[in-house]
């Protein structure tokens, strides 16, 4: 019996201590509140720059995109959220949709990101670009062997290939993009002669790239900034970049981006937040203080500097799909993944 | 009429007896009302279902729903074969024979409870896949063909959860075995039985209702689990539903196929009653002797070391060892910046855990003791109800909580508006009350199925006595069943503080702003193959985690004396 009291009685203490911790914590300060689905070591780096410069205080909560959003529509007006942030383009349009976001009038966004990278409505905005793309071991492929996206259903990469699960989001708007290109009917086909070329499904691009350079397998498909990055730690890995399509109409491009809440509490400084990370000189920095520099992205702000080991991958041609329609045809995407046994 | 009322039967009873009746009636409500709260959030979840879509589930058919459910059969069937014997086999050898380092390895095998299994599947993964350091080693020996089968599958998946949840079979099993008079024993090898013999003819049907319970929690985890079947590329009906919630934001869908769970939970559920059958075995006699330990020599001996050893080292010592690796080069290597994080992740995640197993052992208690004391069908189902959601993967729970308390806050914030006052905003879905409701809705089974269990204990005829003696309800309860029970309860309360620790998708859900804890930034960061940086909050984890499996070790250790 002690043991069991004593147990109850630091339960309780410990709760009451992390709740009072939690609350004094809260109380009156310059602050942001961000729903965030991106999680790279470089963001809060990032943040902590901004909180330095403005002495705003950044709080962060992070969720996948769909968490997220489900959670601020059913908060609905109370939502503590002042920005909701995902790196998904899909997840951004879903929620300018239903009416989660307000519009921004601000002349500083509306000159640092180009029309085409953010909600023509401004209820959201475009901050970093990542393009989902073919990588191979240059040991066992020569470039002239790769062309497009489709044609990886060949049956030649029988074996060969590593892909990303259908769960995630990404594998999610690269189908639906190619639907959005060729429909559904040519898609299917497509995604059934990757599914029977029997490809090694691993849930994480930089396990992928590992995997290619190991020798596990010759092809895959994952966003650039994984190569950026492990160039980074070691520029002799046996890993190259195609970049797909370009022969047609170009390689797939995702962005990540951020929308002021509809009843934002914060609104001001949201607003400062955003200014701040579509600045070519601060949040969109080349260097690792930037949002897109340091996790190898290319940035949207047309004045930002390249990261160099980006600038070394050339500029390819993207495909110009309005990024609103990954958003139109994710579900069919999902539908279509089930449907072919991906 | 209203006369004829009056000379019904019921007035015949004698009144002392119509006391006791209405007394006990009385002391039932609060558990009902207590369960009944337990439930709301899955009956408003099953509310939504009165209209199925059949496009929906014939749509689901055509894709992947014979898969997952396949793969759910599988994993459970795996997982539940697997944590028997492994748990079984390890609580006799430990409890039965004598061997070097014996209570060593008894305490020992207790360790993986700490390990939550996404990040052992982080581990494995990180460490036996292709591009690995163990496949890499290989290679460079045997050659660039040197294939082993792929980890990442669902053999992968349920050798890594049955590594972390075998400890539930364990811990029940041996508690069981020691409880087993030295006289039931004896009786045995008098009658001729071989140690074999009477392990497999005596013991483990004596022992069947502990064993049968920890399978089921071990079961019941892996039903519920997606990150860990996810890191393995294989989907279950979990996974699914946690897709078509996020991925098709189609939460109709997602909660119908949550009802499919909510079948196989109730499957397993009749198994589990089925298996432990009717009997109640209680010990005649007083704390009776522990029967003596066979000694082992020689190679016996060097096996069961060598079995040990090879446990300990696959579900503790290398996770264990791997993250300890990364979490050094990842301070070395990092700015410094996560010190502040870090301190704040771990001082919420402890809270949340402590308050959380506390509140939910004290209402299992309620619920099981009022159950027990009026045990008529209707009580009983409404417990059975309420321990349901151990079954439910936290998304689906998260969200009948929202469901539920969503409404309630919008009432809050309308009245403070025509009154005038400020609003209060979310004081349930935007602060640590609903996420509370949320872990007692997901775990109170945990503890109630351990209350259960040791309530049982108590055997009849002792309260009999002490009613008969003159002592209240209150004060058996106090004097009798807590002293008795408390064990049981500190046994509830580890494992429901475990279980919120490694908590994911209700926690990502619900959570307040500024409450993360450091089981989502294990997820985040190993999701993204960042295992440095995702090292050092599940290392945290792990270690937290192991206080209270220490306090485990002791409590088990005392009841030894």
């Amino acid at each position: 019996m002690p043991t069991l009291r004593r147990f109850i009685v630091l339960a309780l203490l410990a709760a009451l201590i992390s709740a009072g911790a939690n609350a004094a914590a809260a109380q009156g300060r310059q602050i942001v509140n961000i729903y965030s689905s991106r999680h790279y070591g470089a963001m809060e780096q990032m943040f902590v720059k901004f909180t330095q410069e403005t002495g705003i205080e950044v709080r962060l909560s992070q969720g996948s995109p769909q968490a997220l959003l489900t959670r601020l529509e059913q908060e609905g007006a109370q939502t503590p959220a002042d920005v909701f942030f995902s790196v998904d383009t899909g997840s951004l349009v879903l929620a300018a949709e239903r009416g989660l976001f307000q519009p921004i009038d601000s002349e500083v966004l509306r000159a640092n990101v180009p029309e085409a990278l953010r909600d023509p409505e401004n209820r959201w905005f475009g901050l970093s670009q990542r393009l989902r793309t073919i990588v191979y071991n240059p040991d066992k492929v020569d470039p002239s062997e790769l062309s497009t996206y489709e044609a990886l259903a060949d049956p030649k990469w029988n074996g060969r290939l590593c892909l990303r699960p259908a769960t995630h989001v990404y594998t999610i708007s690269l189908v639906a993009s190619m639907i959005a290109a060729l429909g559904e009917e040519k898609t299917e086909e497509v995604v059934k002669g990757w599914v029977a070329n029997k490809p090694q499904l691993i849930d994480s691009d930089t396990r992928i790239l590992e995997t290619i350079a190991a020798g596990g397998c010759d092809v895959g498909i994952t966003n650039h900034y994984y190569v950026g990055r492990l160039y980074a730690q070691n520029p002799d890995i046996k890993v190259k970049i195609f970049w797909a399509n370009q022969e047609d109409r170009g390689v797939h491009r995702n962005v990540a981006g951020a929308g002021v809440t509809a009843n934002a509490v914060n609104r001001e400084n949201a607003i400062k937040l955003l200014e701040w990370l579509s600045d070519a000189e601060k949040g969109q920095a080349g260097d690792e203080t930037g949002l897109p520099g340091g996790n190898y992205e290319y940035p949207v702000n047309v004045r930002a500097r390249l990261n160099p080991i980006i600038e070394a991958f050339g500029t390819p041609k993207i495909d110009a799909l309005p990024l609103s329609e990954l958003g139109k045809y994710q579900k069919a995407a999902i539908d279509l993944l089930g449907r072919a046994g991906y | 009429m209203g006369h004829n009322t009056l000379i019904q039967p019921a007035q015949a009873k004698p009144i002392a007896l119509r006391r006791t009746e209405r007394r006990l009636r009385g002391r039932l409500l609060l558990p009902l009302i207590v369960a009944g709260l337990v439930v709301l959030p899955i009956l408003n979840l099953l509310s939504t279902l009165l209209s199925p879509s059949f496009e929906m589930w014939q749509r689901l058919w055509e894709t992947i729903l014979p898969r997952m459910l396949g793969n759910t059969l599988l994993l459970l069937s795996g997982v539940g074969a697997l944590t028997l014997i492994i748990g079984t086999g390890m609580a006799w050898l430990v409890t039965a024979y004598q061997f070097p380092l014996r209570a060593l390895f008894e305490r020992a095998l207790l360790l993986p409870l700490a390990v939550p299994s996404f990040v052992m599947g982080f581990v494995y993964m990180a460490t036996f896949d292709f591009a690995g350091p163990v496949q890499t080693t290989l290679r460079a020996w045997f050659g660039q063909s040197f294939r082993p089968p792929d980890i990442r599958s669902g053999w992968g998946a349920i050798l890594v959860m049955s590594l972390v949840l075998y400890p539930y079979v364990y811990l029940l099993a041996r508690a069981a075995f020691r409880e087993q008079a030295a006289a039931t024993y004896e009786a045995a090898r008098v009658m001729g039985y071989t140690r074999m013999q009477t392990f497999f003819r005596l013991i483990v049907p004596l022992a069947r209702p502990s064993l049968v319970a920890g399978m089921a929690l071990a079961m019941m985890e892996a039903m519920t689990d997606f990150a860990t079947v996810r890191f393995f590329n294989f989907p279950t009906v979990s996974e699914g539903i946690v897709r078509l919630w996020e991925g098709r934001m189609d939460r109709a869908g997602a909660i119908e196929l949550s009802l499919l769970l909510l079948g196989v939970a109730l499957c397993l559920i009749l198994l589990e009653r089925t298996l432990r059958g009717k009997a109640r075995y209680h010990q005649s006699g007083g704390a009776s002797k522990r029967p003596p330990r066979a000694p082992l020599r020689g190679a016996a001996a060097a096996l069961a070391i060598g079995a040990n050893v090879a446990l300990l080292g696959a579900a503790f010592v290398l996770p264990v060892g791997q993250l300890i690796a990364w979490a050094l080069s990842y301070v070395q290597n990092s700015s410094g910046a996560w010190r502040a994080v870090f301190a704040q992740y771990a001082l919420n995640t402890f809270g949340l855990a402590a308050l959380a197993a506390t509140v939910t052992v004290f209402l299992a208690l309620l619920i099981a003791n009022g159950v027990r004391l009026r045990g008529g069908r209707a009580a009983r189902i409404v417990a059975r109800l309420a321990t349901l959601g151990y079954a439910l993967p936290g998304a689906v729970i998260a969200a009948g909580v929202l469901l539920t308390l969503a409404p309630v806050d919008r009432a809050i914030n309308n009245i403070a508006q025509q009154m005038n006052w400020s609003a209060p905003g979310l004081i349930l879905t935007g602060t640590i009350g609903g996420l509370m409701y949320a872990y007692v809705v997901r775990f109170i089974s945990v503890a109630f199925s351990s209350v259960e269990a040791s309530l049982e204990k108590v055997k009849p005829s002792m309260e009999q006595v002490a009613r008969t003696m003159g002592a209240t309800p209150l004060r058996v309860l106090w004097r009798i069943h807590l002293p008795l029970v408390s064990q049981g309860m500190v046994a509830a309360a580890i494992l429901v503080f475990v279980d919120v620790m490694k908590e994911l998708p209700a926690t990502v859900m619900l959570r307040p702003l500024g409450m993360d804890t450091l089981a989502i930034w294990t997820y985040m960061a190993a999701a993204e193959s960042f295992w440095e940086e995702a090292s050092l909050p599940a290392l945290t984890i792990l270690a937290v985690g192991l206080v209270p499996v220490w306090f485990l070790m002791r409590v088990g250790n005392r009841a030894e004396q």
